[in-house]
């Protein structure tokens, strides 16, 4: 909403106060104020012009040498460029020295030899939008009335001496889309009167009832109606304050009647819509819901159809505009107009609201009655834009208006007692500054018992229950006023719960552990939602997706991640190593919602670890991962109940894939990159792993319990194992774990050989095994005795002890 | 004999002074003063002397072997130093050289913000809750206050699943959820999440961004509280020198409703162009919570009071760190994340 203080000063005295102070006033105090334009800034020595001749540039065709009065003894001559320029108009001038916004100057020059002493202005050379500048002008100069004395100040006239504020409006605050609206809210804050519009206007004897019949059919979607008629009127330009002023709140001059119902919406916060009577047709109106695939074509030549819950006026056989939103092209005001019918009325919100949304369209006009106008200044709304047509477009009212009324119009009453508000801020206002807000308001009300009772008045559909009441109180008294405290309630400890707080753990660990954290998008496209992921299930796609890269919600983190290590690596990151924790959504869960799971998921390419001048650097690899997710395990208490196994998954390398299982179920997943996918993205041995961090984090792990620091000396025994290449170290190391026996403590692998050396398809792995016995030193026999069962054991699973 | 003993120390003593070794002494050693050596010998044939010049002799030749290794020793002494130096010499590195990287990463910005706001609500006694990304449209809008057809819906384009199901647009419906959990008893909770609006990605948009909203409910709850609690949080997060101002607003779940601003912590509130000129940012919205939120939340609103503020992650790490595009947030451009990892203050 775009406020001219210009305008807003003829409803409440806003003189005194400077117009940035105002802003800030009205800022602190309920409606953010966005702009505060002084459109007469940066505008200097521009000046009405009288074209006494104009004739054609001897050298240039495109132009004009015009001689202008400007208001001096001799005339000025001036070069134009505009295609309208004509000798006998009056026009802007910018003269020699002048300023125009954007910070041009106007200088004396000569244009393929001509003297030019100013320019001739356009709407838009002073700082227009094109978008309101009437239609006549858009391409050329600007063309003033004729009373316009040459040499005076043009900004005036143009109501550029004036400064709009431009109000970014909250959904409650539908008051304030008109003048009026704003008129009382300035008054409340500066405790001024607000003066209403004139609506006086002289009536012709004919009763307009005469001419107009009117049937409303839908009374619960049209519960008022009301229809003036206005006979003889002369379509024309509107004088130059209207347009001024409709071009300062954002609207596009158009003709006399149109422009007078659109200043009355501005004025008022009322759309109103003016008809031609004589292409009305019919003498009557009817409103109607429109038939299942009903036609009509609407003032801005868009054919539409209707559906059968939206509201119709029509002539009583075809439609003529869409009730509260637009009207139709048939029953347009046009130049030859003679008699207007003016409507005012109100439409249910909610109906002119979805109408608005099934045809996308919206209008100044929508935007209001679906926040819902004052139904008690709709009438008088209709009586203001006769009163105008009369005056400016010498038009005959006839008399009485055609009515159909039966919207109810009490105000709606809210009790609230002056403890209750103080109670509610923490704050200690007296009786009598309360009283005093809620007349600055023009609140009416009484106080029974101590008690407030309040007419919330119609305009101010917000004020409903006694918070709102405390609101209003609040921000006039001034939030500034509001002390601080701290609630005095019982203090409770606060914190994380268990999952929280070991998430965070996660985080670290996988932080200290060199990788980044990233935060991907949950939406993707169908086509990857369900790659890499640890168990599908239904999708859960959007209704209206605004593309399909968005379309559907993940099941598994890793598309997005690899797409970040893509991205990394195609700006010259060559290492990288991203993990991130986040949502996935599986399919129907409990409550009609896609059950929602969190994991974790791990990326790394490029170098892993090491430093270049020492030689140590080592690329990342599937046991750089698998460490990362048995130190995770282990930091988590679950190391003993984690195992891995040969896995496979779409996507990953098949010989490098494993299963991460936890109790035996599979919670993860760890592989490397499919050679083919890696090609795809451009990328060198990249391994990721994802993990059902929901199933490993629910998980209750044992009490954390001190061992006894070992008294005594351990023994370590080494045996190397030859063994089919397809053999896993996992199987032997079970083996030794179940064969050795409570003496053993220790059991790992420190080296693992493939090569020349060995038989063809064999390979060696050589475990060291530390035994301990907690109570006392160990001797050489019992160790001997448990090694050698160990020995039994891995020869049972097919290994040779290489001696 | 004694002669003879004599110019043997002479000797060995030479030996000694040039030996420039460790290894050559110690074979000077073994030479002069081993087992097989010319002193050893001597005292060998002692049994041939008479018996009145052995004493003399035995003594001299001890003399001698005690100067010898004195001086031995002496000069082992010095030439094991000597060895040590030219070890340590020869051991030296370049200290300039880079340092073996120690393997680190770090969390993301947007996690820095969020767990330092929830650290500080924690300290202020608040529980972390949390609560589904895909909403029902009830918890979403219904329960705080915006039924269907409201004018406020508007404000927040929605992801739609089905009818009555959507990416939640807010983090309030773990509100409406928590007051349904506690079943009328009194709380304080922060409620960090991913939100998702209809928006195209710009410099200044994400269609998923983050929220944190607290809320407060309990019996005497005041808008002084909500004030108060602010004031403490802005000056924990932005500075102690901090002011706060609230400005009246809209949010259909609390009334009434304010916006906080922070005095610019980067001029003071003088005006520059982090604060556009005002002195003034904008940082969350707040409010006293709706009485209909309460009441379908299972709350008494006669007795019981609340409020609830709301604030984006992404914006305050914006404002804190200089950032000038939201979109790097959900890039992970390891050269955007890794600045994030050190200390500050």
């Amino acid at each position: 909403m775009k406020v001219s203080l210009n305008w807003l000063n003829d409803y409440v005295d806003i003189g005194g106060v400077e117009p940035a102070e105002l802003a800030e006033k009205i800022t602190r105090s309920g409606i953010e104020v966005d702009d505060v334009d002084n459109r007469s800034e940066g505008l200097k020595n521009i000046v009405v012009g009288y074209v006494k001749e104009c004739g054609k540039h001897p050298q240039a065709d495109k132009l004009n040498v015009c001689q202008v009065d400007v208001g001096e003894v001799e005339p000025v001559q001036i070069i134009c460029g505009a295609p309208n320029v004509a000798a006998g108009q009056h026009v802007v001038v910018a003269r020699p020295g002048a300023r125009l916004p954007g910070g041009v100057k106007i200088k004396k020059a000569k244009l393929r030899g001509e003297e030019s002493h100013g320019m001739i202005c356009s709407l838009q050379e002073l700082g227009f939008d094109g978008k309101v500048v009437p239609k006549k002008y858009a391409d050329g100069i600007y063309v003033l009335p004729e009373d316009a004395p040459p040499g005076e100040d043009a900004l005036p006239i143009l109501g550029l001496d004036d400064t709009v504020l431009e109000f970014d409006l909250t959904p409650n605050r539908a008051d304030a889309l008109s003048m009026l609206g704003v008129a009382y809210e300035a008054g409340a804050i500066l405790s001024q009167e607000v003066k209403l519009p004139d609506t006086s206007h002289s009536e012709v004897a004919e009763p307009a009832s005469d001419l107009l019949k009117l049937r409303v059919d839908a009374p619960e979607a049209d519960p008022l109606y009301a229809a003036k008629v206005v006979r003889n009127v002369k379509v024309g330009e509107s004088p130059e304050w209207l347009k001024a002023r409709l071009m300062a709140s954002g609207v596009r001059p158009l003709n006399n009647i149109v422009d007078i119902t659109n200043y009355v919406l501005l004025e008022y916060g009322q759309p109103l819509h003016a008809f031609d009577y004589d292409r009305l047709g019919t003498g009557e109106i009817v409103v109607r819901h429109a038939a299942e695939g009903e036609l009509i074509e609407t003032l801005d030549g868009t054919e539409r159809k209707l559906k059968a819950h939206h509201l119709l006026i029509t002539n009583g056989r075809e439609p003529v505009a869409i009730a509260g939103v637009m009207g139709g092209a048939n029953s347009e005001v046009h130049e030859g107009t003679k008699t207007v019918v003016i409507e005012a009325a109100w439409f249910d919100p909610a109906s002119v609201r979805r109408t608005s949304r099934d045809l996308g369209l919206r209008s100044d006009a929508s935007t209001r009655f679906e926040k819902g106008v004052d139904p008690n200044r709709v009438i008088e709304a209709g009586e203001r834009a006769a009163a105008l047509m009369e005056e400016l477009a010498g038009g005959e009212v006839l008399s009485g208006t055609v009515l159909f009324d039966e919207l109810g119009k009490e105000p709606l009453r809210v009790t609230v007692s002056p403890d209750f508000i103080n109670e509610r801020l923490g704050m200690k206002i007296p009786f009598e500054d309360m009283e005093g807000i809620l007349q600055r308001l023009q609140f009416p009300y009484e106080a029974v018992n101590g008690l407030f009772v309040i007419d919330a008045p119609t305009r101010r559909r917000d004020i409903a229950i006694p918070e709102d009441i405390v609101e209003e109180i609040a921000r006039l008294y001034g939030y500034d006023e509001i002390p601080k405290t701290l609630p005095v309630a019982e203090s409770v400890p606060g914190g994380l719960n268990p999952y929280q707080a070991k998430r965070r753990i996660v985080r670290r660990f996988l932080e200290g552990a060199g990788l980044y954290q990233a935060i991907t998008y949950s939406l993707t496209s169908a086509e990857s939602a369900q790659k890499f992921a640890l168990e599908t299930a239904p999708e859960t796609k959007l209704l209206m997706p605004m593309s399909e890269d968005r379309s559907t919600l993940r099941q598994s983190l890793l598309p997005h991640l690899l797409e970040a290590v893509t991205y990394n690596v195609a700006r010259q990151n060559g290492s990288v190593a991203l993990y991130e924790t986040g949502s996935v959504f599986l399919g129907e869960g409990a409550d009609g919602l896609p059950a929602e799971v969190e994991h974790a998921a791990v990326a790394i390419t490029g170098e892993w670890s090491g430093s270049d001048w020492q030689g140590s650097s080592r690329p990342a690899d599937f046991y750089a991962v698998k460490g990362i997710v048995e130190g995770l395990m282990d930091m988590l208490g679950l190391t003993a109940r984690l195992s891995f196994r040969k896995g496979e998954m779409d996507g990953l390398h098949p010989g490098r894939t494993a299963d991460i299982l936890l109790d035996g179920e599979r919670v993860g997943v760890i592989g490397q990159l499919h050679p083919t996918e890696q090609k795809a993205r451009d990328l060198k041995d990249t391994v990721v792993a994802e993990l059902n961090l929901q199933a490993v984090l629910t998980r209750e792990t044992e009490p954390l319990i001190y061992s006894p620091v070992p008294k005594f000396p351990s023994i370590s025994r080494d045996v190397a194992l030859v063994m089919p290449r397809a053999a896993e170290a996992g199987t032997l190391e079970a083996a030794i774990r179940s064969s050795a026996g409570s003496l053993l403590k220790e059991v790992h692998v420190f080296d693992v050989y493939e090569g020349d050396k060995m038989d063809e398809g064999m390979k060696s792995i050589a475990f060291s095994l530390t035994y301990q016995n907690p109570e006392r030193t160990l001797t050489d026999e019992e160790v001997t005795e448990a090694h050698s069962r160990v020995i039994a054991a891995l020869e049972a699973e097919g290994a040779r002890v290489r001696s | 004999m004694e002669q003879q003993l004599n110019q043997l120390k002479d000797e060995a003593l030479s030996a000694i002074r040039s030996a420039d070794s460790v290894k050559s002494l110690n074979d000077i050693r073994v030479k002069y003063l081993g087992k097989k050596g010319p002193i050893t010998d001597l005292l060998k044939g002692m049994g041939k002397l008479p018996a009145e010049e052995r004493p003399k002799m035995g003594a001299l030749v001890n003399e001698v072997r005690g100067e010898v290794t004195e001086v031995l020793e002496g000069r082992m002494a010095v030439l094991e130093e000597e060895a040590v130096a030219r070890k340590l010499e020869a051991e030296a590195i370049d200290a300039t050289l880079p340092g073996t990287p120690a393997k680190t990463g770090n969390h993301h910005p947007l996690t820095r913000i969020v767990e330092e706001i929830e650290d500080f609500f924690i300290s202020m006694g608040y529980e972390v809750a949390e609560g589904p990304e895909v909403e029902k449209d009830y918890y979403n809008f219904e329960a705080l206050n915006l039924p269907k057809g409201h004018p406020a819906r508007d404000m927040q384009d929605s992801f739609y699943i089905t009818e009555d199901v959507l990416l939640r647009t807010h983090t309030s419906p773990v509100q409406a959820r928590t007051m349904e959990a506690k079943e009328g008893k009194p709380f304080r909770i922060i409620c960090p999440g991913k939100v998702y609006r209809r928006d195209n990605d710009d410099a200044t948009h994400s269609h998923q961004f983050t929220q944190i909203e607290g809320l407060v409910v309990g019996e005497g709850i005041r808008m002084s509280d909500l004030k108060g609690t602010l004031d403490r949080f802005a000056k924990k997060m932005f500075g102690e020198d901090r002011e706060i101002r609230l400005r009246p607003s809209y949010f259909p779940f609390t009334e009434p409703s304010v916006e906080m601003d922070i005095s610019c912590f980067k001029c003071g509130g003088s005006g520059c162009n982090v604060c556009k000129g005002t002195g003034w940012i904008e940082i969350l919205g707040a409010g006293m919570v709706h009485p209909n939120v309460l009441r379908m939340g299972g709350y008494d609103p006669d007795t019981v009071s609340g409020f609830a503020f709301g604030m984006g992650p992404e914006r305050i790490a914006m404002l804190k760190y200089g950032i000038d595009d939201i979109r790097h947030f959900y890039t992970d451009d390891i050269r955007f994340i890794a600045q994030f990892h050190r200390a500050e203050g």
